[in-house]
């Protein structure tokens, strides 16, 4: 029973493209992906205590793996972009988790954040390599070794793209629950509620920290790789420290203190996010608005909203 | 036999100002040793440097043998060195079976088991109830540490440092912030549960000169961070100059409760 709204969700994500316009069907790429990223980001920040401002990181990387594959390495299959992908942010959040994790708190927030605006400006600069500004084009790739070259872009798009891109979001998505459920999960509580008491009981907390962020560099990077493909381009804004807030202020609207919230965070942010653009010019104050009455009146986010209304309504009855 | 616990002339000094200045002292098996003295006697720093956490300027500390001199508290839960807190350390939001299995976890390889489902982990399961039925806790294994009273909350940081299976167990004043009723009870649980749990030694960080006069074996007394007296309790409380220099104030109270 705890699983019927999700079930349900998913039938309904499912059905998606049979009743809703192309466009909303395109808004949900995007939310998949950022589904997918921000269940690792979320790793690191619910359920281990670290609040990184510098993950847009590994959603760039993703994104550029997918575009330096796919446009200069002649690398079609999916499986294989989204493996190495998430195997270059791994690598590249080796080093940046062995400096970040020695401290916590908002010390670790800075560096992280100093390293996503680093890697933005190599984005910048280095044109030969990145294309600077105008980013590098990525290729439609082929999925389980199928082309569909019968199909136009946003065919392709709305249809087995997103098919694979939902089965994706449930297979990470089951992989996450059993980390979060595992002994190593319960370790990674342990660091997030007391690192000093922690230790004493014998959890290595910086080892567990960093292992904890590479966990979420790579779900990152898979997200990232969505994102390139639906826009068919990497460029350096995705690497923008902007976008790091972005993934904050998703978990946060979504509550960071329960599992699928983060989740719930991703497609309302997009879904919003759209809506306010065509409504107004100003839809960053709205935005940043509505922030501000999650924070003060729901600090447990969107899911919170739900539970409080979920036990109002039970014991109405 | 070696000792358990040795420090050779350890000294820790913070620029002019010396915590621990040449201290000497051993524990051996079945010891129950006191620390006691008065607040910035060096107890703290001495119980830093016994767990590891404190590089001592100068001096050897070792612990079967082993020199553990700034090891971290990682290392020495896995040789053997478990450790209490003062003030109560709990992961609020997590339950008491959650609490005590991450101290069972830590001590196989099984904390790297990144897909396995922790509650159906019937040994890991088994072996939390087990440390938790010692401290009377097994009835409340669901339970947020956060809703646990203040005592409970202690129980719990306990609980967990002996789930650790420890040869050696630092109590740092288990008993503050429990009601003098209950302190007692708490003692004698605590030494029972260690006992049948093959705890070899326990040191004790204690104010309360009640509980260390009838459970210490021998009693450390600490004094601008050199060891006053280190002495069998009946000796300790004969000699009028360490009563005037450490117990001072608690004399009256140990004539009236005598």
């Amino acid at each position: 029973m705890r699983f019927a709204p999700v079930v349900a969700a998913l039938v309904v994500l499912a059905a998606f493209p049979y009743f809703a316009q192309p466009y909303y069907v395109t808004l949900v790429l995007p939310a998949l992906a950022y589904a997918i990223a921000l269940l690792g980001f979320n790793l690191l920040f619910g359920y281990t205590g670290l609040l990184s401002f510098g993950h847009a990181l590994f959603v760039a990387i993703g994104a550029y793996g997918a575009a330096v594959l796919s446009s200069k390495l002649g690398v079609k299959s999916l499986e294989l972009v989204l493996l190495l992908s998430g195997l270059a942010a791994v690598a590249a959040a080796v080093p940046v988790a062995l400096l970040s994790v020695r401290y916590a708190r908002i010390f670790f927030g800075i560096l992280t954040l100093a390293f996503g605006m680093l890697f933005h400006s190599f984005l910048f600069k280095f044109y030969d390599l990145t294309g600077g500004d105008t980013g590098i084009r990525v290729l439609r790739p082929t999925l389980l070794g199928q082309a569909y070259a019968d199909l136009d872009k946003t065919a392709f798009l709305v249809g087995p793209f997103y098919y694979y891109c939902l089965v994706l979001l449930v297979l990470m998505g089951f992989a996450m629950w059993r980390i979060v459920h595992s002994p190593f999960g319960l370790h990674l509580a342990a660091v997030r509620e007391n690192a000093r008491k922690a230790e004493y009981l014998g959890v290595r907390v910086r080892f567990f920290r960093h292992i904890a962020f590479l966990i979420s560099a790579f779900y990152c990077a898979v997200g990232g790789v969505i994102l390139a493909i639906n826009t068919g381009q990497a460029d350096p804004e995705l690497a923008y420290w902007t976008h790091s807030g972005e993934l904050v202020f998703m978990t946060v609207l979504g509550g960071f203190a329960s599992f699928l919230g983060p989740v719930i965070g991703a497609f309302t942010f997009v879904f919003l996010k759209s809506e306010l653009m065509g409504l107004t010019q100003y839809w960053r104050f709205w935005l940043g608005a509505i922030l501000v009455l999650i924070v003060v009146l729901f600090p447990r986010g969107l899911v919170g909203v739900g539970q409080s209304a979920w036990s109002l309504a039970r014991r109405k009855r | 036999m070696t000792p358990l616990i040795e420090t050779t002339g350890v000294s820790k000094s913070y620029g002019d100002f010396v915590a621990l200045d040449g201290v000497t002292l051993s524990i051996a098996e079945g010891e129950l040793v006191s620390i006691v003295g008065p607040n910035g006697a060096g107890k703290t720093t001495l119980v830093n440097v016994l767990t590891g956490l404190l590089k001592p300027t100068a001096g050897v500390v070792r612990f079967k043998g082993n020199d553990i001199a700034g090891i971290g508290p990682v290392l020495l839960a896995r040789r053997g060195m478990a450790r209490a807190f003062q003030l109560v350390h709990v992961f609020p939001a997590m339950t008491v079976e959650e609490t005590i299995a991450v101290a069972v976890i830590s001590q196989t390889a099984k904390g790297l088991q990144l897909f396995a489902t922790a509650r159906k982990d019937t040994a890991l399961r088994a072996r939390v109830r087990e440390v938790a039925e010692i401290f009377n806790l097994e009835g409340k294994l669901n339970r947020p540490s956060q809703l646990l009273s203040q005592g409970e909350k202690k129980l719990l940081d306990i609980a967990s440092a002996f789930a650790l299976s420890p040869e050696v167990i630092l109590l740092d004043e288990p008993t503050s912030g429990v009601s003098s009723a209950d302190k007692h009870g708490l003692m004698r649980n605590v030494i029972d549960a260690a006992k049948r749990a093959g705890v070899k030694a326990i040191i004790l960080v204690e104010h309360d000169m009640d509980l260390v006069a009838e459970y210490s074996s021998r009693i450390v007394a600490l004094q601008s961070g050199r060891v006053l007296a280190d002495r069998p309790p009946a000796e300790f409380f004969s000699d009028p100059e360490i009563i005037s220099a450490i117990v001072g104030k608690m004399v009256g109270k140990l004539a009236k409760g005598a």
